[in-house]
């Protein structure tokens, strides 16, 4: 068994308050976990601790990533071995074109893995390749980041940049948020044709409408900064029917 | 790097400190040269504006005007209105002329220029020896007071392009100096002008006459070296009927604790159908992180679109200086005449900028565009201060005006000040301003797909003024990125 992630015991706080309370979470090559959980319960911490962001104070547990201490390495760093993180809230970055800042994305990783840097005629039959299969069109690449993108846009962006990147392991925070049935569509098209035996997801979620088209091996409950219920897909619709509760009661009862 | 050793907001202070130690830079143009010079003392009186005319051979209508200046700059005190902190300026311990010393009258070739010299602006990146120099460019050298060699002259000759040094065109050309000097920046204009008037030393002079479109692009590279020195340089450029010229000003200064005063005046005259493209890319010493040092740079310039179709275009990257008090302007008089102003100005640690655009439409369907980029770090200061003046006459004429802010960090200020005259019902005026932080958002967006943090704020910042960029001559495009780029190096949280 290939073990991409391993997180023991993590706490972790933002100012005063602590978001994390010892969770644990192993993540195999080949696997999709969905991370489903009320609001506040810890879902986008983990997510943004996962992938280096600043701001959270790490004050108990380990994270590692292909036998590495994730948490010492800054967020180029980790995405330079192979993680990626899809945002819940895409930012604009006016006047930096998309295509050429995945360019000098792609190219750092490659730098890293002491490979050549792509060059831009094979770069943009990537590029071309990828939006086909996003339903993204030219002039879409062509405009700034994010830039005057909906919503959708964004999202189905995000996952197009996944396909071009070509990580081990992404984390794709509440990816489904906000989208269309379509574009949901689109978007858990492009993570089912990445699956392979090689690559792992963590689909962060609210909602079970995702896992409708996207077959998760594991559904984590989250709650008070602790995974506190695994199961397999039946889980997920069990929650659908029932809501959080009877999950957080029960965990309240152990 | 991920686990930060205390606590925090995830917006909070960890990622402030990383952005105090992103804006630190080095200023890679800080050098002395040695070099044996001719130097006057310090002071002003007539007797210095007698002696700097004399050393330079002006015929006697320049002293008097100087003189007249002069006087009149006697009678004005230092303007105050600008959102600038300075300490007092003591005319009186500034050296008004200082010039490398030279074995004969003046450099008839390259060979007879000090070694030394051409070896500043080698260090410089601007070679001097025409098989070295940028293809296409031709360069006015200005170090200190004096122009040390104009490279291309006689290939611009045989376009009838004149491009000398000012004191040169002030020989050579005296009936054209005197026909166009102060006719756009009187000396009464202001203060500073009023103080270059009487006692500019060089800057150079540009004349392409009727139907030329010039073959190279011009430049003109200052250089102050000398401490204790003044550089009071001035610049005047003639485009007549129909006639086309794209120039380009770059200026850096040794590193030194005190303060160094350049004010300069530049005048720009487009004639009917004529073309001007004024491009300045501004890395003078910024004094240090303390705001030790640095250049005062208090530049008047102006463009005058003096007769139907003419054409100003202003473009500046302003990355130097410890105070920078400067606002090139567009007098539109002739009708269907443009004015066009693009500026990025970065300032960090303690520096100042107060800089902006005067676009003044008298001309009927006169139009004008400004695009303003502001990039303030550390505890600089910086000020948008622009007029938009539609005069009575100046019917359906129109002006865009768009104003950004950058502010990295949350110790730098941003401030807009834009006036509007509108005089004439029917012309339109439109302004647009948004100031905002560089986001820590933006940056770990870019360093999750793998952008070095130093990488994603070039890439960011320069996203941010590339509509500026794209208005440069290409080659002086590459240069100014990466003088951003430079300005905003440091080491990395």
């Amino acid at each position: 068994m290939n073990r991409l992630l391993s997180v023991n015991g993590l706490r972790v706080s933002v100012g005063e308050a602590e978001i994390l309370r010892g969770l644990d979470l192993e993540v195999n090559a080949g696997e999709v976990h969905a991370i489903m959980g009320p609001n506040g319960s810890g879902k986008s911490t983990l997510a943004h601790v996962l992938a280096g962001r600043d701001g959270y104070d790490v004050t108990a547990g380990s994270v590692t990533y292909r036998g590495e201490d994730l948490l010492e390495l800054a967020p180029e760093e980790r995405a330079w071995r192979g993680l990626f993180l899809g945002f819940q809230y895409p930012v604009e970055i006016p006047g930096v074109n998309n295509v050429a800042l995945l360019k000098a994305a792609l190219n750092a990783r490659k730098k890293y893995q002491g490979e050549p840097e792509v060059d831009s005629i094979e770069f943009l039959k990537r590029v071309r390749e990828k939006a086909g299969l996003m339903e993204m069109d030219d002039s879409f690449l062509q405009r700034a980041v994010n830039e005057g993108f909906s919503g959708g846009e964004k999202k189905r962006n995000e996952i197009f940049q996944m396909a071009l990147l070509e990580p081990e392991l992404a984390i794709l925070d509440e990816t489904d948020s906000g989208l269309d049935i379509d574009a949901l569509k689109i978007v858990a098209n492009g993570v089912n044709r990445m699956r392979n035996d090689q690559r792992a997801f963590i689909l962060v979620t609210h909602y079970q409408r995702l896992l409708d088209y996207i077959q998760p091996d594991f559904v984590h409950v989250l709650a008070r900064g602790q995974v506190v219920k695994t199961g397999d897909k039946g889980l997920a619709l069990d929650l659908e029917a029932q809501g959080y509760d009877w999950v957080l009661d029960k965990a309240a009862n152990q | 790097m991920s686990q930060p050793d205390q606590l925090q907001h995830p917006q909070g202070e960890q990622s402030n400190k990383d952005m105090r130690a992103l804006v630190e830079r080095e200023y890679k143009h800080g050098f002395f040269t040695e070099i044996e010079s001719d130097t006057v003392p310090p002071g002003l009186n007539e007797d210095v504006i007698r002696m700097i005319s004399e050393k330079k051979g002006e015929p006697d209508f320049l002293l008097q005007w100087r003189l007249k200046a002069y006087r009149y700059w006697q009678t004005l005190k230092t303007p105050d209105w600008a959102k600038l902190n300075l300490t007092p300026i003591d005319y009186q311990s500034i050296s008004y002329y200082s010039a490398p010393k030279r074995r004969t009258d003046g450099p008839k070739s390259l060979d007879e220029v000090d070694p030394k010299l051409l070896e500043t602006y080698e260090k410089l990146g601007i070679p001097l020896h025409e098989r070295a120099a940028l293809a296409g460019v031709a360069v006015d050298a200005v170090f200190d007071s004096v122009s040390v060699t104009t490279t291309f002259k006689d290939k611009l000759a045989d376009a009838g392009v004149i491009f000398s040094s000012f004191s040169e065109a002030a020989r050579e050309h005296p009936e054209l100096v005197e026909q166009y000097l102060g006719t756009v920046v009187p000396y009464r204009d202001n203060f500073f002008a009023a103080l270059n008037s009487a006692v500019f030393t060089d800057g150079s002079f540009v004349y392409i006459p009727k139907g030329v479109r010039c073959p190279m692009e011009l430049s003109t590279y200052f250089r102050i070296n000398e401490a204790k020195t003044g550089q009071f340089e001035r610049t005047l450029i003639v485009a007549d009927e129909g006639s086309h010229v794209s120039y380009l000003e770059g200026c850096t200064a040794p590193m030194r604790d005190e303060n160094q005063l350049h004010a300069a005046v530049v005048e720009l005259v487009a004639l009917r159908d004529a073309q001007i493209k004024y491009s300045t890319v501004q890395n003078w010493y910024p004094g240090d992180e303390e705001g030790r040092g640095g250049i005062y740079n208090f530049v008047t310039k102006r463009g005058d679109c003096r007769e139907d179709n003419a054409k100003i275009s202003w473009t500046q990257v302003e990355a130097g200086s410890a105070i920078t008090w400067k606002y090139p302007s567009c007098v539109l008089r002739g009708a269907n005449t443009v004015g066009e102003f693009y500026s990025v100005a970065v300032t960090n640690n303690l520096q100042q900028a107060d800089t902006g655009t005067k676009m003044i439409h008298i001309g009927p369907n006169s139009r004008s565009t400004i695009v303003s980029k502001g990039i303030s770090a550390g505890r600089a200061q910086q000020s948008y201060r622009g007029l938009v003046k539609m005069m009575p006459s100046a019917a359906q004429a129109r002006n865009y005006t768009q104003c950004d802010s950058l502010l990295m960090g949350n110790q730098c200020g941003a401030h807009t000040f834009p006036y509007m005259e509108i005089k004439n019902a029917s012309a339109i005026v439109e302004h647009e301003a948004t100031t905002s932080k560089i986001g820590d958002d933006q940056l770990f967006y870019c360093r999750q797909r793998g952008l070095s943090e130093e990488d994603a704020v070039n890439m960011i910042v320069n996203g941010f003024c590339k509509e500026v960029f794209r208005e440069l001559p290409m080659e002086f495009a590459v240069e100014a990125q990466n003088l951003l780029n430079v300005s905003l190096e440091g080491a990395v949280g």
